[in-house]
Order: structure tokens, then C-alpha cells, then sequence
């Protein structure tokens, strides 16, 4: 453009609304963005769209019948909210796990992990236009869920867990069939590699975009694979093993920024990748070396736990998931709360969107791996 | 450090103002004055031994007789945490934002004003978050009625059932 049309060039700020219906801001979430061009000042999230109060719930509810409910504040890994809130009950009234029904519970919890990461994997690529890594991810995200489908009965709101344990043991012959899907596991995350992640195009849109800092990542609260890719190496599972981890062999993976700045949208994704090959080593250990003996502690049906409140720590697919719960002693609890790794992660979007193109808004969404019904709960 | 180390410290500090450590189990938690909640945040989180880098949780509780904010703080460095609890009357709670301090509090502060409805004082975007702006009343409170409608929506169902069951006694 020359020099003497410059004047008379006038650029507007636009303001924009995304969603709430929106393919990529997977589940129902909005953002208002004041965008100069195709950069954007800021992006403001909405949400509450789904919320659905179920914390309110619980409080009507009682302790056995709110695990139901707890499959619905994350959908997409519901193994998790399970076992928070059967830790949570089991850590007010004293209750323990027998061990069987523990390692139960990290076999189904790390399945539905790789469950979850395949469709974060999967959304990326569609999310940045790819449609082909998320039919392929769904295609052996879809062999989970027959496994889940064979231990519980259900597909994607799992109510397996209960509070002393889980439900129903593994199904004969499951084991089998679980050691043979890890062995089609492991080359297929090298074929997405191959095909996806390490493709020109893939690391051109996702390198350098929107890298977080560590102390920015701590200061905003983010946590599990989110706040693995900034460097800070810290997984629950690990640092405060709970369950039956500390039996379990396994690294804990943090972003280097082997393709650009370490935190950025690439990391996060890679780290989903690592985390994956994770899963399926501790999941080899548990099915290898499964104890005989009871999968659920005798429980009262009446359950009242002593008053008191606790907080305890699961660490998610999405990261490191608070259960607070006060009881009065009565058979309702008297407050639930869930911190969860979607609202933090949104809480963060305000401020890493501005200069950000409007294209690398949703780049970003998907690396931060948000999903909306977490947020709203 | 064990968290009821850290509450000796903090008492040993701040005197008066730390109102009371509570060991009842499984969490122990310590009480703090309302006033001091920025200053003792503030040393919670520079103090190098201590050095609480992350509100990884913060939520507001009614009681029926007052509501409190609980922050659960944590140290990535030393690992450890603790629980800071503070108490404020149940008509028109309020108290300073500690959003200058941990970043992550700007959300959860706008949380607990949507459904527990505590003012945060000097909060940069107190709006409601989860809640639509026109709700009325705050959910969580004890003494919430539901709103039969809103903006038309009826917000019951007749259940099938109930209605079935009509002929037998009614519920108290």
C-alpha cells in the first residue's frame, strides 16, 4: 500500500460474538471478541450455559445417590468425578478401599484418561480443519468405550464407582481383552504422530501460540497436563499418590518446546500424546498384577459420615480436580464443591487472547482442552 | 510443612488476628479476621519457607447463622498447604478480593458472588458467572427459594407419578 492512501485508511474495532453454539468451543460456551482485522483486542468468555448446579444437588440428593450426578459434571471423563467424590465420602467417614477395588478404579480411570486424550487429540485436528486424526481417534476411542461398556454397563456416564469402591468387578475374560487393546495402542499413537502431529501444517498452527509462562500457569490456577506443558513437573498421581499409584512405575511428562516456546499450544498438545503412552504402562502394571479379594468395602446404606469437611485431589484428565465437601453429620452433605481444571483454564483465555488472531482463539480452546459442562458444573 | 505448623506460625505472627486453629478432622483449618485476610495472604505468600504460589480453591459456604470463604492455598515449591477460613455475617457479606495476590481468585471470587453472594471488595469484574445477570437471589444460600418461572419458563414438571399417586396421602 503507498504512503499517500495511508490516511484516509481507517480500521474500526469490530465487535464479534462466538458461540454459544459453536463447533469449536466444544460444548456450549460463548466469547465476545473486539477484534481490529483478524487480531483481537480481547476475547471475553460467557459461560454458565450449562450449568446445571449440582452442587445444589447434592445437597438434596444424599451421599450414595449424588454419584450418579457426579458423571455429569465432566462427561467426557466421568471415571474421574467418580472416584473424587468416593475419595472425598471415604476420606470424611474413615472408610478404606480394599485393594482390588483400588487397583479397579485406576484401571477404569486410565482408560477413560486415553479415552479422553484421543478426543482431545481428535478435536484438535478438526479444529484447526482437519477432519481426518478425528474419525482415527475416534475410531479407537470407540474401542474404549466397548471396554467400559463390558465392566459397567454404560458409555459415557459410567456410575461405576461407589463410595468404598466400584461396583462390579472385571468381567471374565476383560483383562485379556484390555492387555490386547494396549498392544494396538502403542503403534497407533506413533501412527498420529506420524500422520498428525508432526505434520508441517499441524506445528506451523499450533507452535508459539499463546505460550504460558510457569508462574503464570501457577498464578492462574492452572493445573494437570495444562500446567505439565509450562514445565512445571507436578501430577497428583505422583506427588500425592492416592489410590494405588504409588505401586505404579511411571514418568510425568512437561513440555521442553522442542518446536517453539515451552508452554505453547504445541506443548500442550504433545502432552496429551506422552501422556497417553503413560496410561497404557501404568495400565499394563495394574491388569499384570491385579490382587484377588473384594472390589467393595461393606458400606452402610444409611450413610451419615461424622461432621467434618475435607478436601481431596484427583488428578483428571483435565488436571488436578478438587472435591470439598463439609458435612453436618446429617445423610445430605451439607456443601459440595469441585474445582476443576475447565474453569481455570478458562479463567486464563481474557488475558492470553489479546494480540492473539481470531483463528488462534480456537487453537488455543482446544490446546487448554476445555470442556463446558467442567466449567458450569 | 505440616499444615498446623503453619497455622502456629501464622499465629505467632499475626496474634489477635488469627482467631482460631480448628484440628477436628479429617482438614484441619485455621480461622482468620476478615480485616487482616490481606496481610496475612500476603505473607503466606512471600514468606520464602512458606511461599503459597497457588489458591488452588476458593469457596464460599452458608451456615444459616453466617457465611464463610475458604481458601485453600498450596506451595508448588515445599509442596505443602493450608486452609484459611474467614467468618462474615449472613446480611451483606463482604470483604477484600485477594485477586492482587493469586490471579486465579478473579473467577472463583465471581463465583461465590453469583451463588453464595459475598461481595468482593475491590474486585476488577465482580458480574455474575454462571447465573443469568436478571437471576434473582443467590442458589446456594440455605434459604434459596426457586422461582416458579423465569422470563415464562416454568422451572417445574408435573411428575406422571405424583400425579398417580394423588389419591393416596399427600407428602407433609
Amino acid at each position: 500500500m503507498s504512503d499517500a492512501t495511508e490516511p484516509t485508511l481507517r480500521t474500526e474495532e469490530m465487535t464479534l460474538n462466538m458461540g454459544p453454539q459453536h463447533p469449536s468451543t466444544h460444548g456450549v460456551l460463548r466469547f465476545v471478541i473486539r477484534a481490529d482485522g483478524e487480531v483481537m483486542r480481547e476475547a471475553v468468555p460467557d459461560v454458565g450455559y450449562l450449568h446445571r448446579s449440582i452442587e445444589k444437588i447434592a445437597e438434596k440428593v444424599g451421599y450414595h445417590g449424588f454419584m450418579p450426578y457426579t458423571d455429569r459434571v465432566d462427561y467426557v471423563c466421568a471415571m474421574f468425578t467418580n472416584q473424587g467424590w468416593g475419595m472425598a465420602c471415604e476420606k470424611l467417614a474413615g472408610i478404606e478401599v480394599p485393594r482390588r477395588g483400588e487397583y479397579c478404579r485406576v484401571i477404569s480411570t486410565e482408560f477413560n484418561r486415553i479415552a479422553s486424550h484421543l478426543l482431545t487429540v481428535g478435536l484438535m485436528g478438526m479444529d484447526i480443519g482437519a477432519m481426518t486424526p478425528f474419525l482415527h481417534a475416534l475410531r479407537e476411542r470407540e474401542m474404549i468405550n466397548d471396554l467400559i461398556e463390558e465392566l459397567c454397563g454404560a458409555r459415557l456416564t459410567f456410575n461405576y464407582m461407589r463410595i468404598g469402591g466400584v461396583a462390579w468387578d472385571l468381567p471374565p475374560g476383560w483383562r485379556e481383552k484390555a492387555l490386547a487393546y494396549l498392544d494396538h495402542l502403542d503403534p497407533i499413537l506413533e501412527e498420529y504422530n506420524a500422520l498428525f502431529s508432526y505434520n508441517k501444517i499441524c506445528i506451523q498452527r499450533l507452535a508459539n501460540v499463546a505460550p504460558i509462562s510457569a508462574e503464570e500457569a501457577i498464578n492462574y490456577n492452572l493445573v494437570g497436563p495444562n500446567l505439565r506443558a509450562c514445565g512445571v513437573k507436578w501430577d497428583v498421581r505422583k506427588d500425592m499418590a492416592y489410590s494405588a499409584y504409588a505401586d505404579f512405575e511411571f514418568d510425568v511428562p512437561t513440555g521442553r518446546g522442542q518446536w517453539g516456546t515451552i508452554g505453547d499450544s504445541m506443548d500442550r498438545y504433545m502432552m496429551r500424546i506422552y501422556e497417553m503412552k503413560e496410561s497404557a504402562k501404568i495400565l499394563r502394571q495394574a491388569l499384570t498384577r491385579m490382587p484377588d479379594g473384594p472390589v467393595l468395602a461393606k458400606v452402610v446404606r444409611n450413610f451419615r459420615p461424622p461432621a467434618g469437611e475435607c478436601q481431596v485431589r484427583v488428578e483428571s484428565a483435565r488436571g488436578d480436580q478438587g472435591w470439598y465437601v463439609v458435612s453436618d453429620g446429617s445423610g445430605y452433605p451439607w456443601r459440595v464443591h469441585v474445582r476443576t481444571g475447565s474453569f481455570a483454564a478458562m479463567g486464563i483465555i481474557q488475558k492470553l487472547s489479546r494480540g492473539l488472531m481470531i483463528a488462534d482463539l480456537v487453537v488455543l480452546i482446544a490446546s487448554l482442552d476445555v470442556i463446558a459442562p467442567e466449567i458450569d458444573r | 510443612m505440616e499444615p498446623l505448623r503453619i497455622y502456629e506460625r501464622l499465629k505467632e505472627r499475626f496474634g489477635e488476628r488469627v482467631l482460631e486453629t480448628i484440628e477436628k478432622k479429617p482438614d484441619p483449618f485455621v480461622l482468620v479476621d476478615p480485616d487482616a485476610l490481606i496481610e496475612i495472604c500476603r505473607y503466606l505468600r512471600e514468606d520464602p519457607e512458606l511461599a503459597m504460589d497457588c489458591l488452588s480453591n476458593e469457596t464460599g459456604v452458608d451456615y444459616k447463622d453466617h457465611v464463610e470463604v475458604v481458601y485453600h492455598l498450596f506451595s508448588y515449591g515445599h509442596r505443602h498447604g493450608a486452609v484459611l477460613k474467614i467468618k462474615l455475617p449472613r446480611e451483606e457479606p463482604r470483604v477484600a478480593t485477594v485477586e492482587g495476590i493469586w490471579k486465579s481468585a478473579n473467577w472463583m471470587e465471581r463465583e461465590i458472588f453469583d451463588l453464595v453472594g459475598v461481595n468482593f471488595e475491590g474486585h476488577s469484574d465482580l458480574r455474575r458467572i454462571l447465573m443469568p445477570e436478571d437471576w434473582p437471589g443467590h442458589p446456594l444460600r440455605k434459604d434459596f427459594v426457586e422461582p416458579q418461572e423465569y422470563h415464562g419458563i416454568s422451572t417445574v414438571r408435573e411428575s406422571p407419578i405424583v400425579r398417580l399417586d394423588s389419591h393416596k396421602k399427600k407428602p407433609a
